[in-house]
């Protein structure tokens, strides 16, 4: 049975953290809000010159704000699991009756925190300045923002299983993750854009369902109850996939004594 | 947390150590070794650099999985029944320092909360007090000098009045006097309650005067184990370092000398 406090405790260290380091708080605002105004003004600019009657703005700046929030999403969990590797706290935070199903939703409690932060000063820039109401668009769009909260979960857990068994160098190999799967995912174009063989990886990607949803939605289409309960289904069992998968790293770690041992090296 | 030491219905020894053995690849880290610590006690696990001491505290904290053998904490299995094993420990090593980033009272609420400590803001007053860190109480524990981290990691370790205590080397970075401070901290932390303490050092005049028993380890076997004064009288040797270094140097002559070894 899970508890509250240990799992508070978790998402607490990462509070006081962000309270007392501007240096951490300030990317919670500054890269969405780039992102926000970069991609912007660039749909006002293809509305101007496109053929009227199609709306960049909610597909394009939306599409954006959407892979944001997955983003800031994993990197919430990464970033809450990355202060425990960077101040080598491993040893302190493992020899205590936490569990890991405690201490993974501790990583979580922080990542909502942060990341609705972040979600927050984006539907601020996009609403205020370049009129995007996410609102407008009904209670189907909230069923596909909790799928991408779960994938975005699922990315995050696995990140910190990969560092977690090839040591802190390996958090280079986690930041491009997003970046590989956004072909995929369909985020600015419908899939059938795709060749074949990426259509079909596709079909295995929570992200993919979800644009493609979101697209049917803004275009006036009804929405699609299939597209909805796959990105749901599938982001729930990768999220159950990466819990099983930490968990599996962990108690290599612990047999092997890499998790006592843990330090600024690399680990083999 | 409550205290329950010193209870009838409690087992005798707060930790017991049967069969305990751990390779890595090739190497024996730790070579079926048992002992006990009873309530109330202090017992200093000694041994030369690569002995066992440390793989074996990180097997009783729960850090590294045995090969083989049993550890239980005041009557719970660790490997059955991990999170309510570790409740009753706690520990303080000098290679794992409190997160130099956060503050001594923001670590001791993060571990207390951790730990479910029960008032939780009373019980980091008395270990602020008990330690002498009140001064230093909104200061990041990285701007703190080594010894003051020290202190600030034995008022994590006793925040949860833990059954077991274990301490790897916890005065190792301090000047004589905070060390004497610390090792009356401990001595009064284990005869209240009925505590035991597990501790690990390479200062032989502090092992000898603090342990109510020694464990001497090398290559991962508990090669003697008694009390301090009863060893020395049985080994005709003056002080518990020239014990350490005829452990260290001809570990194999005194192999079968243990004082109440168990088969």
């Amino acid at each position: 049975m899970m508890r509250w406090r240990p799992m508070s405790a978790i998402a607490l260290r990462h509070f006081y953290l962000l309270r007392g380091s501007p240096a951490r708080v300030v990317p919670l605002f500054a890269w969405v809000g780039i992102d926000i105004v970069l991609w912007g003004f660039m749909s006002r600019y293809l509305n101007s010159v496109a053929s009227p009657g199609f709306n960049f703005i909610p597909a394009l700046l939306g599409a954006v704000l959407l892979w944001d929030f997955l983003i800031r999403i994993m990197q919430g969990v990464t970033m809450a699991f990355f202060e425990d590797v960077w101040s080598r706290n491993f040893l302190n935070i493992f020899a205590t009756p936490l569990s890991i199903s405690e201490y993974l939703s501790g990583l979580v409690l922080s990542s909502i925190a942060t990341s609705a932060i972040g979600l927050a000063a984006m539907l601020l820039l996009a609403t205020t300045i370049f009129g995007l109401s996410f609102l407008a668009y009904g209670m189907a769009l909230a069923g596909f923002l909790v799928a991408l909260f779960l994938f975005g979960i699922a990315l995050g857990v696995f990140a910190c299983a990969v560092v977690l068994r090839l040591g802190p160098a390996a958090e280079w190999f986690i930041w491009p993750i997003p970046a590989l799967l956004s072909p995929f995912a369909g985020v600015f174009y419908p899939l059938s854009t795709l060749p074949a063989w990426m259509r079909f990886l596709s079909r295995f990607l929570p992200p993919a369902y979800v644009f493609e949803g979101v697209r049917r939605i803004v275009s006036g289409r009804a929405v699609s109850p299939g597209a909805l309960a796959w990105a749901a289904f599938l982001a729930a069992l990768d999220l159950v996939l990466a819990c099983w998968f930490f968990a599996r790293v962990y108690r290599y770690t612990v047999r092997t004594g890499l998790i006592a041992r843990y330090s600024a090296e690399s680990l083999s | 947390m409550n205290e329950s030491g010193g209870s009838p219905d409690l087992p005798a020894k707060v930790l017991a150590v049967t069969d305990l053995a751990k390779c890595y690849g090739r190497t024996v880290a730790v070579d079926r070794i048992s002992f006990e610590v009873g309530r109330g006690e202090i017992v200093g696990l000694l041994g030369p650099n690569g002995a066992g001491k440390t793989s074996t505290i990180n097997m009783i904290l729960g850090v590294l999985e045995p090969d083989s053998g049993s550890i239980r904490i005041q009557g719970l299995d660790l490997a059955a029944e991990r999170s309510r094993a570790l409740a009753r420990t706690n520990f303080a090593a000098v290679y794992a320092p409190l997160p130099g980033n956060l503050t001594v009272y923001q670590n001791l609420r993060v571990f207390g909360l951790i730990y479910s400590v029960a008032e939780l803001e009373k019980r980091i007053a008395e270990a602020l007090d008990q330690f002498d860190l009140v001064r230093f109480r909104d200061v990041r524990c990285g701007a703190l000098s080594s010894g003051e981290q020290t202190r600030a990691s034995l008022a994590k370790a006793m925040l949860n009045h833990p059954q077991l205590l274990l301490l790897d080397e916890p005065t190792a970075s301090l000047d004589p006097l905070a060390a004497r401070d610390i090792r009356a901290a401990i001595r009064e932390f284990a005869t209240q309650g009925g505590r035991g303490v597990l501790w690990t050092s390479h200062n032989m005049y502090e092992a000898e005067a603090v342990s109510d028993r020694v464990l001497f380890l090398s290559r991962g076997k508990i090669l003697l184990e008694g009390e301090p004064k009863a060893l020395l009288s049985q080994h005709a040797k003056a002080n518990l370092e020239e014990l350490f270094i005829a452990v260290a140097r001809e570990p194999l002559t005194l192999e079968g000398h243990r004082e109440g070894h168990r088969p």
